[in-house]
């Protein structure tokens, strides 16, 4: 089955089994191994990418339904030049991210978080980020890197 | 160089960002399952159903003839070609003088199946869809025994016996300490506080699965491995000398980025051997990575004690003794570390901060039809400081002290200590520690806090805890005598290039730690240059000489100190490069800043210039000194480390529903000489929310009847979430170590190790005015509920 999509600006168009799901096709069909698996049942949001305007888990979609959709990746969020999204930078100042496995997930969760809740409070970060699971960081630092890049994606 | 000096350098005590950072947030890390070979196939391995069972018959000939299947093997192909069990790393003796019970632990299952998820076969096949659908074609007749799941069950008579080489399921029987002296200090004793409590079962969940890939080379005979691995060199050292009797030089194990480990990735698994194993038979790279339910079922697993203590004291709460017997789940099989565990790791922390004169503790390790267990963040030390924290904080209550009281008077304050468990520390402040983190959580605002907390009905409670931890792992001679069968040295290796930059090889692995910002800061600082002009490589046995890993927060204590150590060869050898240039004497030639002077002179030349004469040996003294500039060092610590810290939690808990909130959580410790600030509190947060995750939420659990895992998933299995734990308080003191250079302690294990019985005495704080004494973790909304149910009849 062939699928037309916009992924990380680009027109792809991937030729893959009906049960392909996105992350599938992001990780091995695509080869954009930033998106990561971290489990087999839609918590951990290791997968999570963009899809025309909100995060979605890639695990939990098939590859058909993102037809015509334009997706971002991790991969495509700096830009072309190599400046870190506002997000990503605060990752690193903050040191928000350990192993980093959980992070390009946890990167794009922020950015929609940001995007539709702005002026979020601590309490209302820590809530929405109920869909994603870090092991390494206890959260403290990404709930500050969060409020630091929602501060800098508003200005 | 001495410690002191160590710490006042550049750069040391400087939260440098990330120099790794970049590749994990564009997307650029390489971890194992986004290594692509050419050629590659795939494997799915068949995991036993039943937690017990003989293997009557495989039959594979379906999965065989299956669309893309390259081979299925099981147990007999192992067996033919002679590849061995999985070794066991630590020699546990008995108190009759036995060795341990060590029964195999074959890579695929021969003839019993232990646990469920237990390998065995394994399929190949050129695409892991194909693999995965012709597992599920894979016929095994089982002969279903019965499966025994706790330490209470399986030491009972009569128990199932899961090995012919352990008929009663019991390893070994292991004590530490002077029973009779002991025993007579408990007959003088005005007051004796006991307690009983289990040190529940934990899956460490890693965010990145296990993970392995097996390539060989016909041509040169050499195997390649790639795997989710805390210690390359040792999965090499395992596999090539005990398994496959294969030599090292043809064997090169890669631990690229790996996404967290928390021990569980110390191991040698099944998985790896097979994968290398088999990538020969079949002449093509093999790939496996682990979906989280196989996590969930076949990685090592943590803690699971359980333990009878008693704690004498005198009349004023002054301690005189601790009699401790704990029975230990050791799983189906021995783990690579497993047997050190609850004995070495575990009874010699049973002094904690504590002049305890007489401490004897007993433990009994015994098999059961689960994951084998093994070290998981902490590996020891949070179940004795769970143990400690908790009957102390018991006895001040029965004694009517405060839980600061009951500590403060027990502090050790003399320096270095004896103590009765083996272990000898040599420095700490156990009484700043106490009272900066009184204040750093603002106990003097509790009783306020507590009324308004009354005010919504719910009850708030405060706990405390404060830790001891053995680190730096370990000096080789004492480990050796202890049962270690492998020395636990680092190795690093300083190149410095031509121009002055420089790549380090450590021995030590980073999977989150953020060695290649932390180590680089060592090496800038003492060279004088900046931290970008320094590179850390890691987690290759074919780029780094040696190495022993990373576990037990040993990496910057004893990867560090070796890299400390090929420092100072380099200084002494460009010290002479620069006597020379300089036309002076060695002994004259001083070195700060990056630059070599002659005492009282202006000459000076910087390091670079050194470096470039090194490898440009025109002018150079060719007669005596060897050109390049490339040092290694072995280090071999000649005492373990021992941060040290006092934790504090308050909670809030809903007496209605048992529902308990961490409000706030105060942490401050002693890490010695601290180099990257920003990535030592990192280490804090992480350790605590994983403990605060161990005494709320976390559980193992195996259907005792059918000894099925009923944990299995994220469903079951409550990780931490952002809104379950609080923003932390951190603190710290500094003792520099005294037997390291770097004067550094370790910070990786900390926060998993002092948090649980903070969190669990917070809450039987809460729960003291409803009559609640007795509460085990995890201390969810349920248990808490029924507690206080308990309590009221």
């Amino acid at each position: 089955m062939k699928t037309q999509l916009t992924v990380n600006g680009k027109a792809v168009t991937i030729e893959a089994p009906e049960n392909t799901l996105l992350v599938q096709a992001i990780r091995e069909h695509l080869r954009l191994t930033g998106t990561h698996v971290g489990c087999d049942t839609a918590q951990c949001g290791a997968c999570t990418v963009i899809m025309d305007g909100n995060s979605v888990k890639s695990c939990n979609i098939l590859l058909a339904q993102a037809e015509g959709k334009n997706v971002t990746t991790i991969e495509g969020l700096a830009q072309a030049d190599g400046t870190l999204h506002p997000m990503q930078a605060a990752f690193k100042e903050c040191h928000g991210l350990q192993c980093g496995f959980c992070t390009p997930g946890m990167v794009m969760s922020a950015v929609d978080l940001c995007k539709k809740h702005p002026n979020a409070s601590e309490e209302e970060i820590r809530e929405l980020l109920e869909g994603n699971i870090c092991r390494c960081t206890g959260y403290h630092n990404i709930v500050r890197a969060i409020q630091q890049g929602a501060a800098t994606m508003k200005a | 160089m001495g410690s002191s000096d160590f710490a006042s350098l550049p750069h040391i005590g400087e939260s440098v960002l990330r120099k790794e950072d970049v590749r994990f947030l564009t997307g650029a890390g390489q971890y194992t399952d986004d290594v692509q070979l050419a050629n590659m196939t795939y494997t799915v391995f068949v995991r036993s159903p039943h937690a017990h069972a003989k293997i009557k018959s495989i039959n594979k000939k379906a999965a065989s003839a299956a669309p893309g299947v390259l081979a299925v093997f099981d147990g007999q192909d192992v067996a033919n070609d002679k590849v061995g069990g999985l070794p066991c790393g630590w020699l546990i003796t008995s108190t009759d003088g036995q060795p341990m019970k060590e029964p195999p632990h074959p890579i695929l299952a021969q003839g019993k199946v232990r646990y469920v998820g237990d390998h065995v076969v394994m399929v190949i096949a050129e695409t892991m869809e194909q693999a995965r659908n012709a597992a599920e074609l894979v016929e095994v007749d089982y002969e279903v025994l019965p499966a025994v799941v706790s330490v209470l069950d399986a030491k009972k008579s009569g128990a199932p016996a899961l090995h012919d080489a352990a008929p009663d399921n019991h390893c070994y029987k292991w004590a530490l300490g002077d029973k009779a002296a002991t025993d007579a200090a408990f007959s003088a004793a005005a007051h004796v506080t006991k307690i009983d409590i289990t040190n529940n079962r934990l899956i460490p969940n890693a965010m990145e699965p296990r993970a392995a890939i097996g390539a060989y080379n016909r041509a040169s005979d050499e195997y390649t491995l790639y795997v989710a691995n805390q210690n390359p060199h040792v999965e090499r050292l395992l596999m090539t000398a005990f398994v496959m009797g294969l030599p090292e030089h043809k064997v090169r194990v890669i631990a690229p980025d790996v996404g967290g480990g928390f021990g569980s990735k110390i191991y040698l698994y099944a998985e790896d051997v097979c994968v290398t194993w088999a990538a020969k038979k079949i002449n093509r790279p093999i790939k496996w990575t682990a979906d989280r339910n196989e996590a969930f079922l076949s990685d090592a697993h943590g803690r699971d004690h359980v333990t009878h203590a008693e704690l004498a004291m005198d009349k004023d709460g002054k301690f005189l003794a601790f009699r401790v017997h704990t029975d230990a789940n050791l799983g189906a099989y021995l783990s690579t570390f497993s047997t050190a565990i609850p004995t070495i790791l575990y009874a010699t922390l049973l002094a904690g901060q504590y002049t305890t004169p007489q401490i004897y503790v007993e433990v009994d390790a015994w098999f059961t039809t689960t994951a084998p267990v093994d070290a998981y963040r902490g590996a020891g030390r949070p179940e004795a400081t769970y143990l400690l924290e908790r009957i102390v904080s018991r006895a001040g209550w029965e004694l009517g002290l405060s839980q600061d009281e009951i500590r403060k008077r027990n502090f050790i304050t003399q320096f270095p200590y004896q103590t009765p468990v083996a272990l000898q520390y040599d420095t700490g402040d156990y009484h700043q520690c106490l009272d900066k983190a009184q204040q750093l959580a603002e106990v003097s605002g509790f009783a306020a806090r507590k009324a308004e907390s009354e005010k919504k009905g719910l009850r708030r409670g405060i706990g405390y805890s404060s830790y001891i931890e053995a680190c730096g792992l370990a000096p080789s001679n004492i480990a050796g005598a202890l049962g270690a069968r492998a020395g636990l040295f680092e190795c690093g290796e300083v190149r410095v290039h031509p121009t002055g930059s420089v790549t380090v090889f450590t021995g030590s692995h980073s999977h989150g730690q953020g060695h290649e910002t932390t180590f680089a800061q060592v090496v800038a600082a003492r060279l004088g240059i900046p931290v970008e002009n320094v590179d850390i490589v890691h987690g290759d046995t074919g780029r780094v000489p040696f190495g022993m890993g990373t576990y037990g927060s040993r990496s910057i204590s004893v990867g560090g100190a070796a890299i400390m150590r090929a420092l100072d060869k380099i200084e002494a050898k460009a010290k002479k490069i620069a006597a020379h240039l300089m036309e002076a004497g060695d002994s004259d030639i001083e070195f700060a800043n990056g630059e070599f002077t002659v005492k009282g002179t202006d000459k000076k030349i910087p390091f670079a210039q050194i470096a470039l004469t090194a490898y440009v040996p025109h002018n150079y003294p060719l007669d005596k000194l060897e050109p390049g500039l490339n040092e290694t060092a072995f280090y071999d610590p000649t005492n373990f480390t021992f941060p040290a810290g006092t934790y504090i939690c308050e909670v809030e808990v809903n007496p209605e529903s048992g529902e308990v909130r961490v409000d706030r959580f105060t942490a401050v410790d002693d890490f010695g000489t601290i180099i990257n600030p920003m990535i030592v509190e990192g280490q804090v947060h992480g350790g605590l929310a994983q403990g605060i995750g161990q005494a709320l939420m976390e559980n193992c659990v195996y259907d005792p009847e059918s000894g099925q895992l009923l944990s299995g998933s994220y469903m079951d299995y409550a990780m931490p979430r952002a809104d379950d734990v609080p923003t932390f308080r951190i603190g710290h003191v500094c003792t520099p170590c005294t037997t390291n250079p770097l004067g550094t302690k370790g910070c990786g294990e900390a926060g998993a190790i002092g948090s649980p019985p903070a969190v669990i005495n917070a809450v039987l704080d809460a729960l003291a005015p409803l009559g609640v004494k007795e509460l085990d973790m995890p201390a969810t909304s349920h248990r808490v509920w029924q507690a206080i149910q308990a309590a009221k009849a």
